[in-house]
């Protein structure tokens, strides 16, 4: 089934202010760009901290190091679900006594950033861990929040917000996904299609 | 979809091909973990696994030790020596103590080929087979097609000799397959009395003399020769074998591809089936294999007690 766009939230130039604004308050918060260092959770956490530390470098004219990180194997839920193939971890710069801006695309129940602080502190003990996030979509079950937030989206909690990003994505922008209704708690509680086989329904 | 499908792994024909990439893929993300300062992660907290070596191992077993460790795996060891198969214990009965005592893994070492499927059938824990007697090995086998891919970043299309007692090696037994399945060309190189009795059921090709062979070969595989059974029965004298099959200097640099490489899945018999001089250059990747084993045991690990494999 294809997915249904249930609203359109940010256009490729919306995305684009939004992290130039959110390069600008990186630099106020911190007085500068000395220091600091941005780490982007793969794969599109990746992408956004590369725009992020190009603005950076336009704007301060200094160069920031930039990090990506995979948090695969510090999920919660191994357990229950894995990632098929799992991703790079290169943090090319001493996390010791640095300012670390953690990067992700959306912010939602928090779990992923719970995942990545965990990461961060294996590599060393960072002055500070800062976050941004393009959407914050809410519905958090851990107590984090974000630093720097490109747009606040009221969501419902089965609905996808979906971020495209260019190059792995054929187009920029942020879109909200209706519920799958295949995927609900009503879909879950119908009959499994052997009884309906037996019902005839 | 489980990233890996078979349950246990016994057999390296339990897994896919793309099972076998997606395992060298991600081993080489393990690879660059061993390479930090701290080298632990939370990703397998709470699971429980079992090393039963039933026969002696030091690098597949502290492997998989470690391995399990930087996972962060709860582990116990069992020896032959510390285990109650010396007072008399059946296997079966092993197999249920261990099983009643819920386990999630147990890694299995045992001089019996099959060993590990009689494990499998009377335990609900997952199997992965670290040698069972000459039939397979097939997490050696993974290092191995690791230590290649890293090396030529690709399988297909490449003549891999494997050199010396094919018969007895569970090395050969798991590699020789996995090879033929994702394309390239293994070759038994051995004297008969080495050469397995089906050597195309491995889907090898067989070849009696190295030097002919060798100048084809991208990767040249090097067996143990275990001396005290070999000497008189399968080969006339070790000195004969290693001037027939064994690698020396002379043969590396004159009839060797200049671009191959050299394995051998350890322990080495210096001046039997390699020398000191093949040893110490660069193109012998023994320790990198080592250093694989880890890496693709954790892979390994994470692949079998993950849950599916479909997180965005």
């Amino acid at each position: 089934m294809p997915d249904t766009v249930k609203a359109s939230l940010m256009n490729e130039q919306d995305v684009s202010r939004s992290l130039m604004r959110i390069s600008h308050e990186i630099l106020e918060a911190n007085g500068g760009a000395e220091g600091l260092a941005i780490v982007g959770i793969v794969t599109r956490g990746d992408i956004i901290a590369h725009q992020v530390a190009e603005n950076i470098q336009k704007i301060e004219g200094s160069a920031v190091p930039v990090g990506t990180l995979d948090i695969s194997l510090y999920r919660d839920d191994v357990a229950t679900k894995i990632s098929p193939v799992l991703h790079r971890t290169d943090l090319p710069f001493n996390v010791d006594d640095t300012t670390v801006v953690l990067v992700d695309d959306v912010l939602f129940t928090g779990r992923t950033i719970r995942a990545a602080l965990d990461a961060i502190m294996d590599y060393g003990r960072p002055n500070a861990i800062q976050l941004a996030v393009l959407v914050d979509r809410g519905h958090r079950e851990l107590p984090i929040r974000a630093d720097y937030v490109g747009k606040n989206v009221p969501s419902s909690y089965g609905e996808k917000v979906m971020v495209r990003l260019k190059p792995v994505d054929e187009v920029t922008d942020v879109r909200i996904i209706a519920a799958d209704p295949t995927e609900s708690d009503a879909a879950g509680d119908a009959l499994p299609p052997e009884i309906d086989a037996i019902t005839g329904e | 979809m489980p990233s890996i499908k078979s349950k246990h792994l016994i057999r390296i024909q339990d897994l896919t091909n793309d099972e076998i990439y997606a395992v060298l893929e991600n081993a080489a993300t393990f690879k660059e973990i061993n390479e930090r300062p701290i080298k632990k992660l939370p990703t397998l907290r709470g699971r429980t696994i079992i090393n039963l070596f039933l026969e002696p191992s030091t690098r597949t077993r502290s492997s998989f030790e470690l391995a399990e460790k930087r996972l962060s795996a709860d582990s116990l060891n069992f020896s032959a020596s510390s285990s109650a198969t010396v007072k008399g214990e059946s296997l079966l009965d092993t197999a249920e103590t261990f099983d009643a005592m819920k386990v999630d893994m147990v890694v299995a070492r045992h001089k019996y080929g099959g060993y590990c499927n009689i494990l499998a059938d009377h335990m609900d824990a997952k199997i992965v087979n670290g040698g069972d007697g000459i039939h397979q090995h097939p997490t050696q086998t993974l290092l191995d097609l690791f230590t290649i891919y890293e090396h030529f970043g690709r399988i297909e299309g490449l003549t891999v000799g494997i050199v010396g007692d094919i018969y007895h090696s569970r090395v050969a037994g798991s590699l020789a397959p996995a090879l033929a399945s994702l394309g390239a060309t293994p070759i038994f190189i051995a004297p008969p009395a080495y050469q397995p009795d089906v050597p195309e059921e491995l889907g090898a090709q067989v070849a009696y003399t190295l030097d002919e062979v060798l100048p084809e070969l991208d990767v040249v595989n090097l067996l143990r020769i275990q001396g005290e059974r070999a000497q008189g029965l399968y080969v006339p004298s070790l000195r004969e074998y290693s001037a027939l099959y064994g690698m020396n200097s002379h043969r590396m640099n004159n009839l060797m591809k200049k671009d191959a490489i050299i394995l051998h899945p350890g322990p080495m018999n210096r001046g039997v089936e390699v020398t000191a001089e093949v040893i110490a250059d660069p193109r012998m990747l023994v320790l990198d294999q080592v250093n694989a084993g880890v890496a693709v045991r954790m892979a390994v690990m994470y692949m079998m007690l993950g849950g599916d494999g479909d997180v965005e």
